[in-house]
């Protein structure tokens, strides 16, 4: 059982109160890009075993959005943010290397 | 002139708690900047209530304001007073980037009431009901089995339930099975060691 604590409410909601958003920090690729980029991201998803970063929603709860880190293969997390940036922030970035030490995700480290 | 009447109007049960179905209830959606003074003081003036901080619930009398997320009040009153409320609060927030709706016929409220309400509402949601996680003036929205409910401690023995109008039967039903006698859990509800 996964159990994220949202930080837009603070509750530490399980699994079956939210729901999976995917992949987190996509750069959208609209009209005007090229074919290989819109391609990539409508569809090219990470599918990593180990660290990841995602999208989920507090759904049954306070209905926002937030990030979180953990880690696909024994579901442990590293620490859930903010939904309103772009990249992970040092504090996340820290606790994963901390427990994961040399770990990259997409070019992040 | 038509009546209006709640989803399952005052429909009860009586089992390991008493259930309730608390007939029509004024509710209503305030939306906006919840650390802006327009909507702090709409909110609290409408009610007299103190402003909830997250997770809080303020009560003061029939009335009450609900803290629902970083945007969202749930502002409970008598039902004849809703008119009155928004038209209050619609002054208050003039030009205020927020929103004020009458919620009160598309949702439904429950009461349980007993001392193995812990136990009855913890057989169907995920979210931590026990004293240490869950106290009189705190709300916790989450689940109950498939639909979105929102609940909070009225005083130790007495759940109040708030889930849309639409799912009305079937939360009922899910409380009344809960309730069940014979279902016992006495996990919260312990009986003293001998
Ligand atoms: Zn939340």
């Amino acid at each position: 059982m996964l159990i994220l604590h949202c930080p837009c409410c603070g509750v530490y909601a399980d699994e079956t109160e939210l729901a999976p958003g995917g992949e987190a920090h996509l750069t959208r690729h609209g009209p005007g890009s090229s074919d290989e980029a819109f391609t990539s991201y409508l569809f090219a998803r990470k599918n990593p075993r180990g660290v990841h970063f995602e999208r989920w929603r507090h759904a049954h709860g306070c209905g926002k959005w937030f990030h979180a880190a953990r880690d696909t293969a024994t579901l442990e997390v590293f620490g859930t943010y903010s939904a309103q940036t772009t990249e992970p922030p040092k504090a996340i970035r820290d606790a994963i290397a901390k427990r994961r030490p040399g770990w990259t995700w997409r070019g992040i480290a | 002139m038509s009546e209006p009447v709640s989803a399952l109007n005052h429909a009860a049960f009586d089992g390991l708690v008493e259930i309730e179905e608390c007939g029509l209830q004024g509710m209503i959606i305030l939306r906006g900047d919840l650390s802006a003074r327009a909507v702090r003081s709409a909110a609290t003036g409408a009610t007299g209530a103190k402003m909830p901080g997250p997770r809080e619930v303020q009560t003061n009398g029939a009335k009450a304001l609900c803290w629902m997320s970083p945007d969202e009040l749930l502002i409970l009153c008598d039902y004849s007073f809703v008119a009155q409320a928004i038209e209050g609060m619609n002054k208050a927030l003039n030009g205020v980037h927020a929103l004020a709706v009458d919620m009160s016929d598309a949702r439904t409220m429950f009461r349980l009431t007993g001392a193995a309400a812990r136990d009855v509402m913890a057989k169907l949601t995920p979210a931590d009901v026990s004293p240490q996680a869950l106290q009189p003036g705190q709300i916790r929205r989450s689940r109950l089995a498939q639909v979105s409910a929102a609940f909070w401690l009225e005083d130790d023995m007495t759940f109040r339930v708030v889930c849309f109008r639409s799912v009305a039967r079937y939360t009922f039903d899910l409380l009344c099975t809960a309730a069940r006698p014979g279902s016992d859990v006495d996990y919260f509800n312990a009986p003293a060691a001998p």
